[in-house]
């Protein structure tokens, strides 16, 4: 009796929430698979993707984002295992769908604590309310490849940005894995876009790109690299994100800030009158 | 005038047959931000005239003034002083211009008459059962005959702001119509009682019934309820009157009254005058001070600046 | 009759310049070599001598700041940060009259605006933050946020005492230091503040004031002893300073240009619209990073709406910043004449119809009438560029949609007005603006609870409010 033959997987990009191929035709061998090598084209068509989906995402109830965070925590723990298999850790796995649970909540609750009504001296209503900042392009960490992209990328969107991030190069399985649950976790098209490969080569592109708001570099270890993508962001005055220290815990409690640093904050005031 | 006025007057001189029409046409006013408008006011409160600005200023007010009194205690003996005064207020300075005009009730008409004839001092009547003009039609009606047969060359009315409260436009309208019929040639004054009006919104609404239906000046108040002139007040009804000039080519002048008590509050409501409608409604034929106090600090304010003292209130004369 | 309003001008007697002046550093005015003069744009006369900080100062200015930090304000408990900050809201208060004069005579706006904007928002400014020195932990940022050190801060010349307190008044609660270069056309109420400081006995090195030009920003910015920079200025140079702290560990917050749109539909209440256009465009010259230079009139009333803007731009009382009865003052400087004039012209240029009123013009200074530009399309450099001066440009729409797809078609994001009736017409344009600071049936509001900063190349964080705590602190 013959052994079946597995039916391999191809790991391709993840734009405007379809899987292509880099335009470029071009991938790389890593974790013993075929990764797709995007090109900077690709990280522009990206960018187009990410920023057709903000009207959208970020004009969606927070009750509706806060749904669909969750959901991506509950298809995450369906395919728990696949991420195992993939070599993630469990406990990562399990702190990663955690945290897609805590940031879901905050959808709904963050324009409250770091937002509200201002007294002003004079006859007027004043609220300030945070909005998102539009498409933000995210340097995922190197490791831990579930948890850090996670870490990253959910802050970003549960305020209703969306993302181009940058995947792991060194173990970007569990990137596209985890693009496989975001796309069937109800995720509207183009709220995350991953693109696998080397930084250097599409990470500046997103850097200097005017329709690009802002940039977090967490994953970004090269200081030299870092400073040149800080400098392209300047074009622009995109929010920047500096790098992460090497020993980050990212199994720690993630707080406000990176929620917060991509957020705006809008005040709006109206006079108070018969 | 152009083609496009003359047929606007015709059609707004229509509205007043149709509650609808007068409702939409009200209603259809663009609003008063109640903050934007005070502090517009309040900016033009601060501007500062001084030396011969003030001077002028002086002058003009004290012949804006429609020297009042509007009490049960009235006396001929006490208006006749009144109109006595309204020609010649500082009797020390023949420089000093007299009034615009005297204002009593109905029965002291003939007392004041007698001493202003032949002078250019008007003689305004309160009527319509002033000051809460909660009497039938042909009582008030009858009220403003009467002023207007005894001497009153001005008859100043109030509305029914119940009516108008109530929505009922058409009614008020109507009154005001009879009421300057009533008038003959007399200038009709009508009297929105600002202070019970509520909203700017309303007061705008008001300002437009009262100048549709035909009269030549639009006042604040009556002085008898708690809250009189104010300068956002003021400052609405200023706007309704050059937007119905811009509409129908017809000027309506403006009485602020009641609370206006020294020459500072005086200059205010002038730069409000100049900076809102201009020069075309800086005399006493189109802007007039509702005030009885107000007369003594002018002269004040007057003789302290030809002569360089101030003045006290011992030197005039109480009314 | 016409009422003409005589002459009435605020006392400069109140006021003692000093022929020259220093910098403050340490607690002290030191001199410097490099000598500039500061002038009175209203009639080009030499108001003092200021220095001009070299990188030597500059190097001095961040130690002193370094040190006051390091041994004495870091320290310091809360409570007593916030006492010296009451304390100079109060002196701030007491000598309102003097710092607002100093300001027009420095800075050319009228007397009006310095006397009942910027110095009873100077005042508030400090006193609201005074408050918050010793109730960091309750803002929101953690249990035990902490300050970051040295601010390097740099501000423009529209405002200039105001901008020091939107800077100083947060740091300071916070538990920095600061060094802080006012701009060169606008240095003397920082300097009257720096003996204000004195006066309050504010520890030497809290506060120091470095006088001069780009190149003395350019070296405090660069400074590798500061860790915060706080810039308010144009878009050009915050991207030049986001790009020279690249790299680095200092923490930025810009407040940079903006080219506000205000939005007035067919159903706002006119009068106000009008006067909310006139403050919008017209208040301080123009020079207002978040004036409405662009009016977005709705088409059906646009007739109506600029008639009566006309009209009342009739009325502007252009001339002496000291008279008190003055509306728009002088332009601040030569250059920013030249730039407001460069610009104008390219708007008649591009075909765009030019219109001021009547309106004679002092001889000597530097001034310009207010403009209105109609017939502007989205190409027009005057509907895209921020001219930072008493220029209006006007265009219409149709739909609301179109309206908010104008307003937004602009690289800044700093500030955007509405003006409508309708409740909920404005919170559907508020909620689609991308702009920091929307103002509904309103304009040109401040208030220090209420944050105030830019989407967009607007620049990033906030000052005002809780929110400008943060660029202050290591949150």
């Amino acid at each position: 009796m013959s052994e079946r033959v597995a039916v391999r997987k191809t790991y391709k990009l993840f734009i405007g929430g379809k899987f292509p191929r880099s335009e470029s035709g071009r991938s790389y061998l890593v974790q013993d698979s075929n990764v797709s090598l995007a090109s900077r084209k690709d990280a522009r068509d990206a960018v187009v993707a990410a920023r057709a989906a903000v009207k959208g995402w970020a004009g969606a109830t927070a009750y509706n984002r806060g749904q669909i965070l969750y959901r991506v925590a509950e298809m995450l723990e369906g395919r728990r295992d696949q991420f195992v298999g993939l070599g993630i850790p469990a406990d990562e796995v399990d702190t990663a769908i955690d945290r897609w649970v805590w940031y879901a909540g905050w959808a709904d609750k963050l324009p409250q604590v770091y937002g509200g009504a201002n007294p002003v001296a004079g006859p007027y209503f004043n609220l300030s309310t945070p909005e998102p900042t539009g498409v933000v392009a995210v340097v995922a960490p190197e490791s831990p490849a579930l948890l850090g992209l996670v870490s990253v990328v959910a802050p970003a969107i549960v305020t209703g940005s969306t993302v181009v991030v940058a995947a792991s190069p060194s173990a970007p399985l569990a990137a596209v894995t985890l693009a496989e649950v975001l796309a069937t976790s109800d995720l509207p098209g183009g709220v995350v876009n991953l693109l696998t490969g080397r930084i250097t080569e599409t990470v500046p592109t997103l850097a200097a790109h005017l329709d690009v708001n802002a940039i977090d570099l967490a994953g970004v270890v090269d200081t030299d690299l870092a400073a040149d993508l800080e400098g392209r962001a300047a074009e622009n005055l995109k929010r920047v994100l500096r790098p992460l220290p090497a020993d980050h815990d990212w199994a720690g409690d993630p707080g406000l800030a990176r929620m917060t640093a991509l957020l705006e904050t809008k005040t709006v005031w109206h006079p108070k009158g018969v | 005038m152009t083609a496009t006025t003359t047929s606007a007057r015709s059609d707004l001189s229509e509205l007043g047959r149709s509650e609808t029409a007068l409702r939409t046409f009200l209603h259809g006013l663009p609003g008063v931000d109640q903050v934007g408008a005070e502090q517009r006011a309040a900016q033009l409160g601060t501007r500062s005239i001084k030396t011969t600005a003030k001077a002028e200023a002086i002058d003009l007010a004290i012949r804006m003034v429609d020297l009042t009194t509007l009490e049960g205690a009235d006396t001929p003996g006490k208006v006749r002083a009144l109109a006595a005064k309204a020609l010649r207020p500082d009797p020390a300075d023949p420089t000093c211009p007299h009034v615009g005009a005297v204002c009593v009730y109905p029965a002291m008409v003939p007392h004041v008459a007698e001493v202003l004839r032949g002078s250019a001092v008007h003689l305004a009547s309160v009527a319509t059962a002033f000051p809460s003009g909660q009497a039938p039609l042909d009582v008030k009606l009858a009220d403003t005959r009467a002023a207007v047969a005894a001497g009153a060359d001005e008859i100043d009315m109030v509305i029914n702001r119940g009516a108008f409260l109530a929505g009922r436009y058409t009614e008020v309208y109507d009154e005001i119509v009879a009421t300057k019929e009533a008038c003959g040639d007399a200038h009709l004054k009508v009297i929105l009682e600002t202070g019970e009006l509520a909203t700017y919104d309303n007061v705008r609404r008001a300002s437009w019934l009262g100048m549709l239906a035909g009269g030549d000046f639009i006042k604040t108040s009556t002085g008898k309820v708690p809250v009189a002139a104010t300068l956002p007040v003021t400052l609405v009804m200023l706007e309704a009157v050059r937007d119905f000039r811009a509409a129908t080519g017809r000027q309506v002048g403006v009485k602020p009254a009641g609370g206006i008590k020294n020459t500072k509050d005086a200059i205010k409501y002038l730069v409000l005058v100049n900076e809102t409608v201009g020069a075309d409604w800086l005399s006493p034929d189109w802007f007039r001070f509702g005030a009885s106090s107000l007369l003594n600090d002018l002269l004040m304010q007057r003789t302290k600046l030809t002569t360089g003292i101030y003045s006290g209130p011992d030197y005039f004369t109480l009314d | 009759m016409m009422f003409e309003y005589a002459p009435a001008p605020e006392s400069r007697a109140i006021v003692d310049i000093r022929s020259s002046y220093g910098l403050f550093i340490d607690g002290k005015f030191v001199d410097g070599e490099n000598l500039d003069k500061t002038v009175n744009p209203a009639t080009e006369e030499v108001l003092a001598e200021v220095t001009w900080a070299g990188t030597q100062d500059v190097d001095r200015a961040v130690r002193a700041a370094r040190k006051a930090y390091d041994k004495v304000w870091g320290p310091m408990p809360g409570r007593d940060r916030a006492k010296y900050l009451y304390r100079i809201a109060r002196l701030v208060q007491e000598r309102s009259r003097e710092l607002a004069v100093l300001e027009s005579l420095d800075n050319g706006k009228p007397i009006r605006e310095s006397r009942d904007v910027d110095l009873p928002l100077v005042a508030a400014h400090f006193f609201y933050y005074a408050g918050w020195a010793d109730k960091l932990p309750y803002a929101g940022f953690g249990a035990d946020p902490q300050p970051l050190g040295v601010a390097a801060q740099v501000i423009p010349w529209n405002f200039p005492l105001l901008m020091l307190a939107w800077k100083v008044a947060p740091a300071l609660a916070a538990g920095n230091t600061v060094v802080l270069k006012p701009a060169e056309t606008t240095p003397l109420t920082a300097l009257l503040f720096a003996e204000i400081c004195q006066q309050a006995d504010l520890p030497a090195g809290v506060v120091n004031i470095v006088t001069g030009a780009g190149d003395t920003g350019r070296a405090l910015v660069e400074h590798p002893g500061v860790d915060k920079v706080a810039f308010t200025g144009s878009t050009g140079v915050g991207k030049a300073i986001a790009r020279s702290v690249a790299g680095t560990r200092k923490k930025v917050t810009l407040e940079l240009g903006g080219k506000a749109a205000n939005i007035v539909y067919d159903d706002a209440p006119i009068d106000q619209a009008v006067e909310g256009i006139v403050n919008g465009i017209f208040f301080n010259q123009g020079h207002v990073c978040c004036a409405g230079s662009r009016l977005l009139v709705q088409e059906n009333v646009a007739e109506q709406v600029l008639d009566a803007l006309k009209r009342r731009m009739a009325l502007l009382r252009v001339g002496d910043p000291l008279d008190k009865n003055t509306d728009v003052g002088a332009i601040n400087s030569a250059a920013q004449l030249a730039r407001i004039r460069e610009l104008s012209d390219a708007g008649a240029a591009e075909g765009a119809q030019r219109w001021s009123p009547p309106c004679e013009l002092p001889e000597r200074g530097f001034w310009f009438a207010p403009t209105i530009f109609t017939g502007v399309t989205q190409a027009h450099r005057v509907a895209r560029e921020e001219i930072f001066g008493p220029v209006l440009s006007v265009l219409t729409f149709r739909t609301p949609a179109e309206a908010v797809e104008k307003a937004n078609n602009t690289p800044y994001g700093l500030s955007a007005g509405i003006w409508t009736d309708k409740g909920s017409r404005i919170l559907w344009t508020a909620d689609r603006l991308r702009a920091g600071v929307v103002w509904a049936n309103t304009f040109n509001k401040f208030d220090p609870t209420s944050p105030f900063g830019g989407y967009k190349e607007s620049g990033y964080g906030r000052e005002g409010g809780r929110h400008g705590l943060e660029g202050y602190l290591n949150v």
